[in-house]
């Protein structure tokens, strides 16, 4: 549960630098991957799906 | 590798302040206070004509009044003032250089020119369509064309947030990953880019209707992909004040979050699924399916929502261990009540918490779910829940913390220090009565946008219970002590900027008004790795509790409606 400190994460950055980085990790620490998760998601289900259910409406005659 | 840059060092936090960052901070947020206290003006306007015994506009300057308040507030004070969240949280926290600050102030000035034009197109009272300006309703093509200015300046103001986080990053100006505070705001600035894109695509075809290039727009298209900027704008307040929250936190009382990973992980769900809430203003749309509405307002929102119950339990939570830590043990509830509770910073931004998960959030899930929707959409409950998030969540959380950015930034003491202990109270209370009892009466059908609930000039007859026109009374009450509030906090923050005692090092020494290493805290990493918080699991019994009666008594309440024996 302990979260590493600030002298913690010096200690660990200076112990090695090729120290794998969870991929978790590296997901969140990626601005840019979370920029696009962050539109497509919404994008697709709500914008894209919610365009394509109203395209289906069948126009009145 | 750190270069150097026009900077100042904070002797109340140690954080070095970019120069260009500073100057692009004050501007956001001096203009987001006027438009707090123009949109503000309009909303007691509003009230007061809301308020059957008062009644004091006649219906044409209603309108206009209920859209320049709905814009003032829901787009540009709000949204100023996260461009400058933006900037704190970047070139600040991460103590480098903004990124071209040319495109900042170039998108300052596009959001300032877009939002007066938007206001004037509304004063000329041909633009009275309200906050959500639906179509067929026509504006004046600059209602559209301010909001589409603004709507750029802002998109340049996220891309200079996400260059400064490029910049820190290859000069090296933070170790590990960037703090959580910042983090908060990488949400917000998503989640901004999603509502912008959306806005530019709906705002642009009908600016080119309004002046005659297009011959129609699709209504309900264009709820749709509007409702991706309209209700999105709101969740960029969420990610924004969360960052606030944890921000006062570290630095009024030293806290840490309970688990850093755990709140970086209810940001991610936010940002992959807070922005599809929108949907819940689809709910009664013909034509859209039960599995488009389902999916986007009640399961995939659920993880949204659980994010924020995350956060709900860790800002209380964070400040609980570090009270107990700072020697405030004894009980269940002592580290609450040693609480800075005349530090408005602190008590605004606690008010916030509890007054955002107790009202906004029950009352959005509530309002996110389909069949619970039939019971109030449309009405003033709507109107309630998110009085409940914006006022008393996000306007109480930016108000709270600019009484550390008027010192921090601004270098300037604040005035008025009694008024200031009092503002964050009263102007809670007002907005916790707005969103109640507007609530109550949409549960009694009150209509949301409706002008006068009397229906006086009405062919047929239509009588609301009288309960309903208590509580409208009420909510004018209310109304004007968040007022009251509003021009207290207005009147301190103008004064302290104009003729507060500048802030020096030696004021900084004598008078600190930030906790000790506050300073380090919110710029760096950790927990308070306890779980030995009785306080806060009382705290959030009483919330799961709440919110299971009143999910369930709004069952209860569609049961009634359609009596099946």
């Amino acid at each position: 549960m302990a979260e590493p400190n600030n002298t913690q994460q010096h200690d660990d950055s200076e112990a090695g630098d090729d120290e794998r980085i969870p991929p978790m990790q590296a997901i969140i620490d990626n601005p840019f991957l979370l920029l696009f998760i962050g539109v497509a998601v919404p994008a697709v289900f709500y914008t894209i799906w919610g365009i394509m259910e109203i395209a289906a409406i069948p126009i009145a005659k | 590798m750190a270069t150097t840059f026009a900077h100042r060092v904070c002797p109340d936090t140690g954080l070095k302040v970019c120069r260009h960052a500073e100057a692009l901070i004050k501007a956001n947020a001096v203009v987001a206070i006027v438009f707090l206290a123009i949109g503000g003006l309009f909303g007691l306007l509003v009230a007061l004509t809301r308020w059957p015994a008062v009644h004091i506009l006649p219906a044409d300057l209603f309108y206009l009044a209920l859209t320049a308040h709905g814009a003032d507030i829901l787009i540009f004070w709000i949204i100023f003032f996260e461009i400058a969240i933006l900037y704190f949280a970047s070139a600040v926290l991460l103590n480098c250089r903004l990124a071209t600050p040319r495109f900042g102030w170039l998108g300052f000035w596009l959001m300032l020119v877009g939002a007066l034009m938007a206001n004037v197109a509304v004063l000329q009272g041909e633009s009275s369509v309200m906050f959500t300006s639906y179509v067929p309703m026509q504006a004046a093509p600059h209602f559209y064309l301010g909001l589409i200015l603004f709507a750029v300046g802002a998109l340049i103001a996220v891309f200079v947030f996400f260059g400064t986080l490029v910049v820190a990053q290859h000069e090296k100006t933070y170790e590990g990953s960037i703090p959580l505070v910042t983090f908060g705001a990488v949400a917000a600035a998503i989640i901004a880019v999603y509502t912008i894109a959306s806005g530019a695509i709906i705002l642009i075809p009908t600016f080119l209707w309004s002046i005659g290039l297009i011959g129609d727009i699709d209504t309900l298209t264009y709820r749709l992909v509007w409702w991706g900027l309209g209700h999105s704008s709101q969740q960029i307040n969420v990610a924004a004040h969360v960052a606030v929250w944890y921000a006062i936190a570290a630095l009024t009382i030293g806290s840490k979050p309970l688990s850093e990973k755990v709140s970086r992980g209810a940001f991610l769900l936010y940002i992959a699924f807070l922005p599809i809430a929108s949907a819940h203003h689809l709910l009664t749309d013909p034509g859209i399916s039960s599995e488009f509405k389902v999916f986007n307002t009640s399961y995939a929102i659920y993880l949204a929502v659980l994010a924020s119950m995350i956060h709900g339990m860790s800002v209380p939570g964070a400040i609980e261990a570090a009270q107990r830590r700072n020697g405030f043990t004894r009980g269940v509830f002592g580290w609450l009540r040693n609480a800075p509770w005349g530090n408005p910073a602190f008590s605004g931004m606690f008010l916030s918490v509890v007054m955002f998960g107790f009202v906004g959030g029950i009352s959005g899930v509530v309002l996110g779910t389909e069949q619970l929707n039939l019971l109030m959409h449309n009405t003033l409950y709507v109107t309630g829940h998110f009085h409940g998030t914006v006022a008393a969540g996000t306007t109480l959380a930016f108000m709270a913390i600019t009484y550390l950015v008027v010192p921090l930034i601004f270098r300037r003491e604040l005035i008025l220090k009694g008024w200031c202990k009092w503002q964050p109270y009263l102007f809670g209370l007002g907005a916790f009565g707005i969103s109640m009892l507007m609530m109550g009466a949409g549960t009694l059908g009150v209509s949301r946008r409706h002008w006068d609930m009397t229906f006086s000039d009405a062919t047929l007859s239509f009588d609301y219970p009288p309960a309903a026109f208590l509580m409208m009374g009420l909510n004018g009450v209310f109304a004007v002590l968040a007022t009251i509030g509003g021009i207290m906090f207005i009147v301190v923050v103008v004064g302290s900027v104009l003729v507060g005692k500048p802030r020096d090092e030696e004021t900084a020494k004598t008078a600190p008004i930030i906790f000790q290493g506050g300073g380090a805290t919110i710029s760096g990493h950790g927990g308070e790795a306890t779980l030995k918080l009785p306080g806060t699991v009382t705290l959030v019994t009483v919330f799961f509790i709440s919110f299971v009666l009143y999910y369930f008594v709004n069952w209860k309440f569609l049961s009634e409606v359609w009596p099946l024996s």
